[in-house]
């Protein structure tokens, strides 16, 4: 056993895990965070995806004693005062989730995908940099509609559908 | 409501309302079976067969009792317990009348194991861990027997037996429709096209895996069930009625939020069943989740079918006839509703849009050493709709015609139209649809971007797929006649609070599918209420009274036609109440826009007033009215609902690579009345997406020996964002005329409609047809060097 320490969400938090615990299962078990997902265990499906050290990463590959003295954002961690992240906004306001299984690793991903590529993405990077992240549901047509307007949102410029509205 | 300068509504149906229930998904509140714990909370681990078919001869778990372990269970003990087997609720007779030949199905396997993944013994211990770590330590001798896993040879003389009750394999040998009047049209028949196919096995992959929480409580003597569940009220009755676990009363199961289904959790498995008889047991909860592995090995498969169709034609291209010869795989075991997936979902579509004067199908399903196979997204209708809109495309081909006016000259275009089969559609517009699509498609445009894609040295191909399902899961008499072991109506109750908010409580299920919205909006539009307060309860039996669940695009057409009934009952009660408080007669109240008012007069009370009326009852007696306002009722549809429409796939294949790209994607549907465009579009999208897989990257691959090759995200492609298109859509509606929304439904026909219409376009790069599915790139590479060879050969 170990004890772990890090950041969450800007909060310090500290457990005592067995060494061979993952990630995602110190934030699930350990400290009830429990929007981050399993999927696959492969590190294939991106359910898991959270920021460590303002990097998208997969809990499901990570062990918790890696992540020891880190910061580390979930999706539990995105709305700011009450405030949803302009990501978080951009899916419910695109319909890009059904389930919500993926959802938020997929925002997680997304808001990655901004901090590398820049604010103004277009459909094919945004296609191919969601190769980590696996949907059943929404065949990702949405998901595209809404990593765009997050992005732009991001960038601080109106998504198209809230300036037409 | 309607914005005036659209026309397009804002509020109530037709609106495109954003998703209640997406709140606690983007911030991580969601509440799947994973996330809850129970205090004192166990854990299970299930020791699987690591071979495909082969005799328990004994299992020795004594080095496995490890510190923290709480109990081991094997077949012998829920043998002990008389637990009954799990259940496949659909009875199929074979054409000379004998009923299916039904295996048994124990939850633990007792003296065989017939499918790698088939379940031995159960661990549960204090931490997964430890389950896990004490698996490993448990012996099982096996007498390894010979596996049954290619479907084309599983029934041959000298394969062998996998349960006793077949001694061939054979499930079942059934079918439909009139053999003589067919083999009478194929005689004076001017062209037949015949086709061989396979339609792949599928894994439905829901991204969440599923799970189970059993609990006991001692002092009720009462069971709960948390599970990854579409109808918590059908496992419920399994569980109670015939595996024993509880009276349903002493049983309660909850399906909290659930991470898709695609059909996969609609039935009763193994696990969930020994959680819950396991809490009893050990005297603490018990909770399961599947790896991802494990659900590839045990989750129900999908699809999985051999055909050879024939259809014949008169010199002008009208449809004379069509027989079609299937052989269904059911894997290792009958799953739920499995019997019925290959037989009464799948032969009465293969009219398709067609008007077919003679229709013969015969299905046998059969037994091999593989995972069970039962619905998955479409369930029957999207192996029918492969095999009618390959041969009809193939038939085109082979007569030199347009395939799209081949097909509208032979579409059916006059409602009601009795098929052969079955099935009296009741609305529809083919042609419609189908001349909507081409414009969406632009095909008028095809030629040109072939030509430009031949420059950049490419192939493009145009695909048409013109599906139809039946939906509106179902007149329960009539399922009844043809085996169905329930009834398929659904329940609603609308509870109207003293202070004017409703609660909705449903029998269907909603994991994905946005129902939250979309029966909120029916309840706002219809009460004149604002959406914010009305709640959409569902998904625990203590809360619903009782309910079908969601599959079969159920949900709209059947689910929010019992709340309309309910509904007209709460609004037939708040009249009756606002006629006494207005001192009014009831025939003058008029209710419109939330609003009651008495003819004539300027008195109004608003729905909330009338609510408050109805629970404080000072303006009324007890001989005069009961006070409440709170109605429950049960729909059975009258008929089912035909959704059907357009696909068009454009494709363009790289000859270097094989590599197959979906260029564009248009397609039209009929759904019938919509509820809220934007869920819908969502719904075909996803469908769509899935179709694809199909088509050209999903594959399950069994070796000789029966293990599973394809057990991982890392083996088995789903598809990804750039491995689909976005996807151009259109509607063009006509209510189905059997439900009081008019809605036909939406869930399934993207899966339905798309894989035909990919490998239609492939086959029309290709030129020939000699390409399966999944059209991976090396079976399209090999299907160029064909194409190559041919053209060198002319």
């Amino acid at each position: 056993m170990a004890t772990v320490s890090m950041t969450v969400n800007g909060e310090a938090v500290s457990a005592v895990v067995d060494a061979r615990t993952l990630l995602v299962h110190y934030l699930r078990d350990n400290l009830r965070l429990t929007g981050t997902h399993v999927g696959c265990d492969t590190s294939q499906c991106g359910a898991c995806v959270v920021h460590v050290d303002g990097k998208a990463v997969k809990a499901c590959t990570m062990l918790a004693l890696t992540a020891a003295g880190c910061e580390v954002t979930t999706i539990e961690g995105l709305e700011q005062g009450g405030k949803l992240h302009p990501m978080q906004e951009a899916f419910r306001e695109h319909h890009g989730l059904q389930c919500g299984y993926c959802t938020p690793g997929m925002i997680m991903a997304a808001i990655d995908i901004v901090n590398r590529k820049g604010t103004h993405l277009d459909e094919q990077t945004i296609r191919e940099e969601l190769e980590g992240n696996i949907c059943r549901c929404t065949g990702y047509h949405n998901i595209v509609r809404a990593v765009e307007a997050g992005s732009a949102a991001m960038g601080g410029s109106v998504p198209t559908k809230m300036a037409a509205e | 409501m309607t914005n005036p300068a659209t026309s397009i509504p804002t509020t109530g149906i037709g609106a495109r309302v954003l998703r209640k229930e997406d709140h606690r998904y983007i911030t991580g509140a969601g509440r799947y079976t994973d996330d809850i714990n129970r205090p004192g909370q166990s854990y299970a681990f299930f020791l699987r067969s690591p071979h495909a078919h082969a005799n328990i001869r004994s299992i020795d778990t004594s080095a496995a009792c490890i510190k923290g372990v709480l109990a081991i269970y094997t077949g012998a003990d829920i043998a002990a317990d008389k637990l009954g087997g799990l259940i496949c609720g659909w009875m199929i007779n074979s054409k000379d009348g004998t009923p299916m030949k039904a295996g048994a199905h124990p939850a633990l396997a007792q003296g065989k194991v017939r499918y790698v993944g088939d379940h031995v013994a159960v661990i549960i211990a204090d931490t997964l861990a430890t389950a896990r770590d004490a698996a490993e330590k448990i012996v099982v001798d096996y007498e390894v027997l010979p596996a049954v896993v290619d479907l084309a040879t599983s029934t041959d003389t000298g394969a062998a037996v996998i349960h006793d009750v077949s001694e061939n394999n054979v499930v079942y040998d059934w079918h439909l429709g009139d053999k003589g009047a067919v083999e009478a049209a194929f005689k004076r028949a001017a062209h037949i096209t015949k086709i061989d196919l396979a339609n792949n096995r599928l894994v439905p992959n829901a991204m969440e895996p599923r799970a189970a929480i059993g609990d006991y409580d001692r002092g009720e003597g009462a069971f709960t069930l948390y599970t990854t569940s579409q109808n918590p009220h059908v496992a419920r009755l399994i569980l109670s009625a015939f595996i024993g676990i509880a009276p349903e009363n002493k049983l309660r199961v909850v399906a909290p939020d659930v991470g898709g289904g695609f059909g996969s959790k609609i039935f009763v498995y193994a696990e969930e069943t020994i959680c819950v008889w396991a809490a009893k047991k050990v005297g603490r909860p018990v909770k399961w989740v599947a790896d991802r592995t494990e659900e590839f090995l045990c989750v129900a498969h999908g699809r999985d079918h051999l055909t050879h169709a024939e259809m014949a034609m008169n010199s002008d291209g009208k449809i004379l006839a069509m027989r079609v010869k299937t052989r269904a795989n059911l894997g290792a075991y009958l799953s739920t509703f499995s019997s019925a997936v290959p037989t009464y979902l799948y032969a009465p579509l293969l009219s398709g849009q067609y008007d077919i004067p003679a229709i013969y199908a015969e299905v046998e399903a059969v037994y091999t050493n593989t995972s069970p196979v039962d619905a998955y997204r479409g369930a029957g209708r999207p192996e029918a709709t492969f095999v009618v809109e390959r041969i009809v495309e193939v038939a085109a081909r082979q007569l030199g015609q347009d395939p799209a006016k081949f097909r509208m000259k032979n579409f059916i275009n006059k409602w009601p139209h009795q098929t052969p089969v079955i099935m009296m559609y009741d609305a529809g517009d083919y042609i419609g649809s189908m001349k909507r699509a081409q414009e969406l498609a632009d095909v008028k445009g095809f030629g040109k971007r072939k030509r430009e894609s031949a420059k950049a040295g490419k192939l493009r191909g145009l695909g048409y797929s013109a599906y139809i399902e039946a939906c509106g899961i179902a007149p329960s008499a009539a399922v009844g006649s043809l085996g169905a072991g329930v009834g398929l109506w659904e329940s609603a109750e609308v509870r109207v609070n003293p202070v004017g908010t409703v609660e909705v409580l449903t029998g269907s299920h909603s994991h994905g599918q946005g129902h939250e919205t979309t029966f909120a909006q029916l309840v706002s539009g219809r009460l004149g209420i604002p959406i914010e307060q009305v709640s959409i309860v569902h998904g625990d039996t203590d809360k619903v009274q009782m309910g079908m669940g969601t599959y079969g695009s159920r949900s709209g057409a059947v689910g929010m036609s019992a709340i309309v009934k309910a509904l007209d009952k709460v609004e037939a009660k708040a009249r009756k109440v606002a006629a006494l408080c207005m001192e009014a007669a009831e025939g003058d109240i008029d209710f419109k826009d939330g609003k009651f008012t008495v003819k004539g007069t300027d008195k109004s009370m608003a729905f909330g007033e009338v609510a408050l009326q109805a629970y404080v009852a000072h303006k009324f007696t007890g001989e005069q009215l009961e006070p409440g306002l709170k109605e429950g009722a049960f729909y059975d549809p009258t008929n089912f609902t035909f959704p059907a429409g357009v696909h068009i796939c454009e494709v363009e294949i790289d000859p270097e690579t094989g590599v197959t790209r979906v260029d564009r994607w248009a397609a039209v549907d009929d759904f019938g009345t919509i509820i809220n465009p934007m869920i819908v579009e969502g719904q075909v999208h996803g469908g769509v997406a899935q179709g694809i897989g199909q088509a050209l990257l999903e594959g399950t691959v069994y070796d000789e020996n029966g293990q599973l090759l394809t057990a991982s995200f890392m083996d088995y492609t789903m598809p990804r964002a750039a491995d689909v298109p976005s996807f151009s859509l259109g509607f063009n509606t006509t209510p189905a005329p059997s439900n009081p929304l008019g809605i036909k439904g939406c869930g399934e026909a993207g899966a339905i409609a798309a894989p035909a219409a990919v490998i239609n376009a492939i086959t029309d790069a290709l030129g020939h047809e000699e390409i399966a599915m999944p059209a991976t790139p090396n079976a399209v590479w090999v299907a160029v060097q064909k194409m190559m060879t041919k053209m060198a050969a002319e």
